[in-house]
């Protein structure tokens, strides 16, 4: 059947190709690291330095050489900490809801592509599979909110639910001027047309669209900060008002799980955020001399990743930024913004995009 | 087994891949942590004092409206995304067919608003 499949699609299924199931086994080993990679880095160097830095302290500094086997030592904290479930908690569903958030993370690094063949899956419709699996996350935090039988949790959880629905439209929407753009949902076809595009003539540089789709770019952004409930937008569980909202009674690895799948989820967004709006893996194709995809030399699957994962961490870091600089909205405030600001501008700007895209 | 299924199968192999390591990492832990339970630890937290009444208490649910209208708007995109990724094709015509679309759905977001519907009370 192999042989069969490579003569039908010599491009997905080449001559020195492994056979099928080495190849799923080493997509799960990319997958793993390509989603903890991320989480631990993120944790690392922006919630324990950059933090720290940002209010004139120096953070961890005991465990490792600047602290860098911090994060080790705190996965062997939690780890012996009690499983604690309040009395009253669903208990089945209540153990349940930190897995399914952590799934949710995993079937989103799917779409991602790191290279012209280093890739988990080759979506046609890429982009549209991530906006549909990202929302699967609201289900974990909406359970874990409901199940604890706990007043801080049902209204973080509540406000978590309201919050994640206003800002996927933004997104969505935000999206639909890069696919106009680029013609296609594909992930892997989006960053070719980037990288082999360009702006009046001008293409040395390609055209990452954060550059013709900048309003997009910078709806999108939000709406990532939103959907990660990081500050200015983490009233789901503001300290303050709600000790820790949905998270309030879990406690150990429980938690640990729900606090892994926060940042890696915020490595993921950022890794499709670069796809769309920053080239991607790819360098400008006429740099090289390669006119598609097709041409693309077989080292860009190792260099790809290497591009990929600093334009995540830029990405992240600015995230971290603004999280770190603002004061939290007031919970009317944030859904005035989606509703009144971000959606009518997101839908003005698709409707520019393809205006232009049609005249021009 | 076709190819486009067999992309779709990697989907299965990833969640399968992340409930093996939030299980693995959760019986490990489960191997290691203590366990003695008592009545104190079980209570609901209410920042130290006895919790009053149930957790599921009522509250007051503002979110109906908003859930129906992202149902709206989010029917919306599946139907923008098609005509999207191939816009210049569709030309013209699909150009103002979508436009009208559009415009249509922005009318139904402009009556809520003035219907005082997106107020949070």
């Amino acid at each position: 059947m192999l042989a069969q499949l490579a003569a039908e699609f010599p491009d997905f299924w080449p001559e020195w190709s492994i056979p099928y199931w080495l190849m799923s086994i080493l997509r799960v080993v990319g997958g793993l690291v390509a989603v903890l990679l991320p989480a631990g880095g993120i944790v690392y160097l922006f919630l324990f330095k950059m933090m720290s830095f940002m209010q004139s302290r120096l953070g961890p500094m005991e465990a490792g050489p600047y602290g860098s086997m911090q994060l080790l030592a705190e996965v062997g904290k939690w780890m012996q900490k009690e499983d604690l479930a309040p009395e009253n908690a669903d208990l089945r569903i209540y153990r349940m809801a930190p897995l399914i958030v952590l799934v949710s993370t995993f079937l989103l690094i799917v779409v991602v592509p790191f290279g012209p063949q280093a890739w988990f899956t080759n979506f046609e419709t890429g982009i549209f599979y991530a906006l549909a699996v990202g929302s699967v996350s609201v289900l974990g935090i909406l359970i874990a909110g409901w199940s604890s039988a706990n007043k801080y949790s049902l209204l973080g959880g509540l406000r978590a639910g309201g919050q994640l629905i206003a800002y996927e439209l933004p997104m969505v929407l935000a999206t639909l001027g890069v696919v106009i753009q680029a013609e296609s949902m594909n992930l892997n076809r989006i960053i070719e047309v980037q990288n082999t595009g360009e702006i009046f003539g001008i293409g040395w540089f390609g055209n990452p669209f954060i550059i013709t789709q900048f309003v997009g770019f910078l709806i999108f952004m939000i709406a990532v900060q939103a959907e990660l409930t990081q500050a200015p937008f983490d009233m789901p569980i503001a300290e303050s008002e709600l000790v820790s909202g949905y998270m309030t009674e879990y406690s150990g690895f429980r938690f640990l799980i729900f606090f892994i799948a926060e940042f890696a989820t915020a490595g993921v967004f950022s890794f499709i955020a670069a796809a769309l709006f920053l080239g991607g893996w790819g360098v400008p194709f006429e740099w090289f001399g390669w006119d598609n995809l097709g041409d693309v030399a077989w080292w860009m699957n190792f260099v790809g990743p290497v591009i990929m994962f600093t334009k995540m961490f830029a990405l992240v870091g600015v995230i971290m930024w603004v999280r770190f600089s603002y004061p939290r909205f007031r919970e009317d405030q944030l859904q005035t913004f989606a509703w009144k600001v971000l959606i009518p501008l997101a839908l003005a700007n698709t409707a520019v995009t393809a205006i232009l895209k049609v005249v021009l | 087994m076709s190819l486009f299924l067999r992309d779709y199968l990697n989907v299965v192999w990833f969640g399968i891949a992340a409930l093996a390591v939030g299980g693995l990492l959760l019986g490990l832990a489960a191997a290691i942590r203590p366990s003695k339970p008592n009545y104190d630890k079980s209570l609901a937290y209410e920042s130290g004092v006895d919790p009053v009444g149930m957790g599921w208490s009522q509250s007051q649910i503002r979110y109906y409206v908003f859930a129906l209208l992202f149902v709206i708007f989010d029917v919306e995109a599946v139907f923008l995304f098609p005509w999207a990724a191939s816009a210049e094709r569709y030309g013209t015509f699909g150009l103002v067919a979508m436009l009208v679309f559009i415009v249509l759905l922005l009318d139904g977001l402009v009556y809520a608003w003035k219907r005082g519907l997106l107020r949070w009370v």
